[in-house]
């Protein structure tokens, strides 16, 4: 018998099984993306067929780092950045476990951009959604990396002289073998993409556009909504990296000019995850490292064997 | 002749001539031939050239320090006088090794310079012959670089030294042949024995001048094995259940990191080497959580960047073992130079009332043992536990009974609960686990933690303050309650360790009327200045503290109400220990004074001494070296 026998049960699973069942209020505000995130994922899982003992979401801090107070599953709220290090260590502990990781732009592409690259490099097996909403929300509404130009803040009063991060072409020189956009807006195709990051097998990055209605109501990618478009409608190979890198440079450009292309932009089916280029060079054992605590049959070695090098 | 002395042999050269590698070799083959052998590294912070050395001290009796200077110096010359033909020279740096050293080589000491390596000019320029007159030194010129291009490459002139100081030294050949033959191959492994036999007899025909030899050994009762502290740390980690490393390459941390990287995979484990110092203790945190025994650690700065998941695994009471390998600051201060100046950091680092466990042993034994304490208490009260040393113990070499290392592995995941008692824990009205119970039910502190993957275990880990099932909260009374009970555990934690055999390490008579209390790797150069002070007529014994925290207040309190006065000798500027004994005590300021060196060097026994009686005396130190501040009243 398995030590962790949440993993991979086998029955029917039921989205509302992942609202907690003495639910927080949510702190969002009326009308904020980020129901649309909690949404999508809820109804994501059913199509994964994954129940919450078997997931474990791992957020930062801002609006978004509060997914997980209100999605029924193991939950871990870190720190500001830092949701994808704790994240893909939980990975290579137990590769049992559905990773999903989770955070904002400010959080994602700003001050965890580090991790988010060598992350994405390292294509660990799991799942990526930043919540878009080129904002920083809890903090009352500063300018972040991917607030377009110009944009004008409290603390940027003379708005900004940055460009934006591109999140998608970043995340496809970085190394993701599966890169998609969706909004909140797109409720239907925010939960079908979700599953299927979700079930890819490598690390997953989904740029998720989440309105803020209360910071960044001028936004252009918000008004109106019914411009959005399926990336399927303009037919590039997704497979292909240098025209997904073309489709999304084109979709990064149109987005402040309020033309929002959305739907998977890059898949990569045939790289390996990190867990499966660790285990062909054998640095990492078939067995999951959590498991052989539980496991009464394990023999643990000491260190005595390697004394012999030191007589 | 007179009575065998410890040999201190020093091979100086530049980094990249194998002066590392060929000093562990010597110090193995001491110690195959019954000798105890204690190692010193000095180094600078560059890949070649410049000048470093290390130190072997070998003798019968136990040699747990570098001792006090040296008395047998072999220069090999620069490695930038490798090849000659490139003009690769800076200054009269091939002669650098010879002059650099001579400063602390004891009256009477012997000198073996590479006479192929250095003009009579060169020598001249040194005032070489003058000198070794006034000291009475014995020199030795010979042509190491010769012997070693007549049978192979310039790079030999290591082995050549070693044949010659064998020779000199009346030490057997047949131990370092013994090394060269099961540590090289082929034509490698013939021209080294052919240097080495040639050194050797070279030196037996030369005229002695000196009388003085190493000690034959003594033999040891049972196996010996030569460890550093870092081997000590990374073994005892594996022996714990560690299988779990996540880093990013600092000096001195690197080789904890080093040597637990190229040994977890052989015990199933994974080494993950990541983008940054956050990350690295962020994987390890992450790893715990779902149920790994895990490690992370670094050095000054690459800890200052933990010090952020440092406070998330307190508050989520995640275990978590973490490494401070020292060296000195501020900032990236002198990367290849011991100093303690971290205890502070490591203590207070990191926002809020926190709370972790920390220790600082002072050997390779303590390190072994007491990284293995650190993960037991950090998994059995979900708490993050530090293990502090420095430069100096990370590359330092000791032998010690390979019996001592002969201890049962311990798996015990600690606080865990199985799914069974997941079942029969409880539970939120929403079914939730409640992961952070107020009131645990055996009475204790630490409320039993589930894992990602566990049927029923269900909780939100958050470093935001939480409510039992881990949910946000601001409510004050659950705030007190949560505080409390987490920084109740070191209470607990103290208890545990007051009821076990100390970590802390006393030396000298018991009544003496005068203390030193020091810490880490400083400990047994102090017992052995203790040891001369006593026989000099002084009443004194000495301390080791290893706890830092939880802080062993009933012990110190014992032993500073014991002394009339004690001197606090530490590596740093400001005196750190002094003041955090000051602190958790709330007392004895008065009673304290500071012994301070923090030039990059450790203390040597006989500092210690003259430090003790500077104290003692008017409160000038004869040199300036080391800095001695008074008491100063509470």
């Amino acid at each position: 018998m398995s030590a962790f026998n949440a993993i991979g049960a086998d029955r029917e699973i039921e989205d509302e099984e992942f609202t907690p069942g003495i639910e927080p209020q949510p702190t969002w505000c009326p009308g904020c993306g980020d129901f649309g995130v909690l949404n999508a994922l809820k109804q994501a899982m059913p199509k994964v067929g994954r129940n919450p003992d078997e997931v474990a979401v791992f957020t930062g801090i801002g609006c978004s780092g509060k997914l997980n107070s209100y999605f029924e599953s193991y939950g871990f709220h870190t720190i500001h950045g830092r949701s994808l290090p704790v994240a893909r260590a939980a990975k290579l502990a137990n590769p049992g476990v559905e990773v999903i990781a989770a955070g904002g732009d400010g959080d994602g592409y700003g001050i965890g951009g580090n991790h988010f690259i060598h992350t994405a490099r390292e294509n660990h097996d799991m799942t990526y959604i930043v919540f878009n909403n080129e904002i920083f929300g809890l903090t009352k509404g500063q300018t972040s990396p991917t607030s377009p130009k110009g944009h004008k803040s409290k603390t940027q009063p003379s708005g900004s002289a940055k460009d934006p991060i591109r999140p998608l072409t970043l995340s496809l020189s970085a190394g993701a073998s599966y890169i998609a956009r969706t909004a909140a807006v797109n409720p239907n195709q925010a939960a079908e993409i979700l599953a299927e990051a979700i079930q890819h097998d490598g690390f997953a990055h989904v740029d998720f556009l989440t309105q803020c209605p209360t910071w960044n109501k001028d936004a252009k990618q918000y008004v109106p909504y019914t411009d959005i478009q399926d990336s399927d409608e303009y037919g590039h190979d997704i497979n292909d990296r240098a025209e997904a890198a073309e489709a999304m440079y084109d979709a990064e450009s149109k987005l402040h000019e309020g033309e929002i292309l959305t739907g998977r932009f890059y898949v990569d089916d045939e790289r390996p995850s990190y867990t499966e280029e660790k285990q062909a060079i054998g640095e990492m054992p078939e067995q999951p490292l959590a498991e052989r605590y539980f496991d009464e049959d394990t023999e643990w070695d000491r260190s005595y064997q390697l004394l012999e090098k030191h007589k | 002749m007179p009575e065998p002395e410890d040999l201190i042999w020093r091979i100086a050269g530049g980094s990249g001539d194998g002066i590392d590698s060929t000093s562990q070799n010597f110090a193995k083959a001491l110690m195959r031939s019954g000798l105890n052998v204690f190692t010193h590294r000095h180094y600078p912070s560059r890949i070649r050239g410049g000048h470093t050395y290390v130190e072997v001290r070998a003798g019968n009796g136990p040699v747990n320090s570098r001792g006090d200077g040296y008395n047998f110096l072999l220069t090999l010359g620069d490695s930038f006088a490798r090849n000659p033909g490139e003009d690769a020279y800076y200054g009269n740096e091939e002669a650098k090794p010879l002059t650099e050293n001579l400063d602390d080589l004891n009256e009477g000491g012997i000198v073996i310079y590479d006479e192929g390596l250095l003009d009579e000019e060169d020598v001249e320029a040194i005032n070489l012959e003058e000198r070794a007159e006034e000291n009475g030194w014995h020199v030795y010129p010979v042509d190491l670089r010769g012997i070693a291009r007549e049978h192979g490459r310039d790079v030999m002139r290591n082995t050549a030294g070693v044949g010659f100081t064998a020779a000199l030294m009346d030490i057997d050949p047949a131990y370092f042949e013994e090394i060269i033959s099961n540590g090289m191959s082929g034509e490698m492994k013939e021209a080294n024995l052919k240097v080495l036999e040639d050194a050797y007899e070279l030196g037996q025909e030369v005229e002695h001048t000196h009388d003085w030899s190493a000690p034959a050994g003594d033999g040891h009762d049972e196996e010996q094995v030569l460890l550093s502290g870092s081997d000590a740390i990374s073994y005892g980690a594996i022996d714990e259940g560690c299988r779990f490393i996540s880093g990013y390459p600092m000096t001195p941390w690197t080789d904890v990191f080093t040597i637990m990287s190229q040994n977890l995979p052989k015990f199933d484990g994974v080494s993950e080497q990541v983008e940054d110092e956050i990350a690295a203790a962020a994987l390890a945190i992450g790893a715990s959580h779902a149920g790994v025994k895990a490690m992370s650690g670094s050095s000054g700065g690459g800890f200052a960047l933990m010090s952020e998941p440092l406070g998330l695994a307190e508050m989520t009471e995640t275990p978590l073992v973490l490494v401070e390998a020292m060296r000195a600051g501020p900032s990236t201060g002198m990367p290849t130079k011991p100093e303690q100046g971290d205890l502070e950091h490591i203590l207070y680092t990191s926002q809020g009332d926190s709370t972790r466990v920390v220790f600082a042993p002072a050997n390779v034994e303590e390190c072994y043992t007491q990284t293995r304490k650190a993960f037991e208490l950090a998994y059995e009260y979900q708490i993050p536990a530090i293990v502090a040393y420095d430069q100096k113990l990370q590359g330092e070499l000791r032998n010690v009974p390979e019996s001592f290392f002969d201890e049962e592995p311990n798996a015990d995941p600690g606080s865990v609960l199985t799914e069974e008692e997941i079942a029969e824990a409880a539970h939120h009205a929403s079914d939730k686990f409640k992961r952070f119970l107020h009131e645990p039910e055996d009475g204790s502190n630490v409320s039993p933690r589930s894992v990602p993957g566990q049927e029923g275990g269900r909780f939100l880990a958050t470093g935001n303050e939480h409510n039992e099932v881990g949910h946000i909260s601001e409510d004050p009374e659950n705030r007190v309650i949560q505080m409390d009970r987490r920084m109740g555990k070191l209470d607990d934690i103290r208890e545990e360790l007051d009821a076990e055999e100390s970590h802390q390490t006393y030396h000298g008579p018991e009544d003496a009327d005068y203390g030193i209390i020091t810490w880490g790797s400083q400990q047994d150069t102090v017992f052995e200045a203790v040891d001369h002070l006593n026989e000099a007529g002084h009443s004194v014994k000495a301390v080791g503290v290893s706890d830092l925290m939880p802080f062993p207040e009933a012990e110190m309190t014992e032993f500073l109400d014991s002394v009339e006065h004690a001197v606090v000798a530490e590596m740093n500027a400001s005196g750190q220990l002094r003041g955090h004994i000051q602190k958790e005590l709330g007392k004895y300021g008065d009673k304290m004074s500071s012994l301070l060196k923090y030039n990059g060097n450790p203390f040597e026994p006989r500092d210690i001494v003259e430090g003790f009686e500077t104290s003692l005396d008017t409160g000038e130190l004869p040199h300036t070296r080391m800095k001695y501040v008074p008491a100063a009243g509470d």
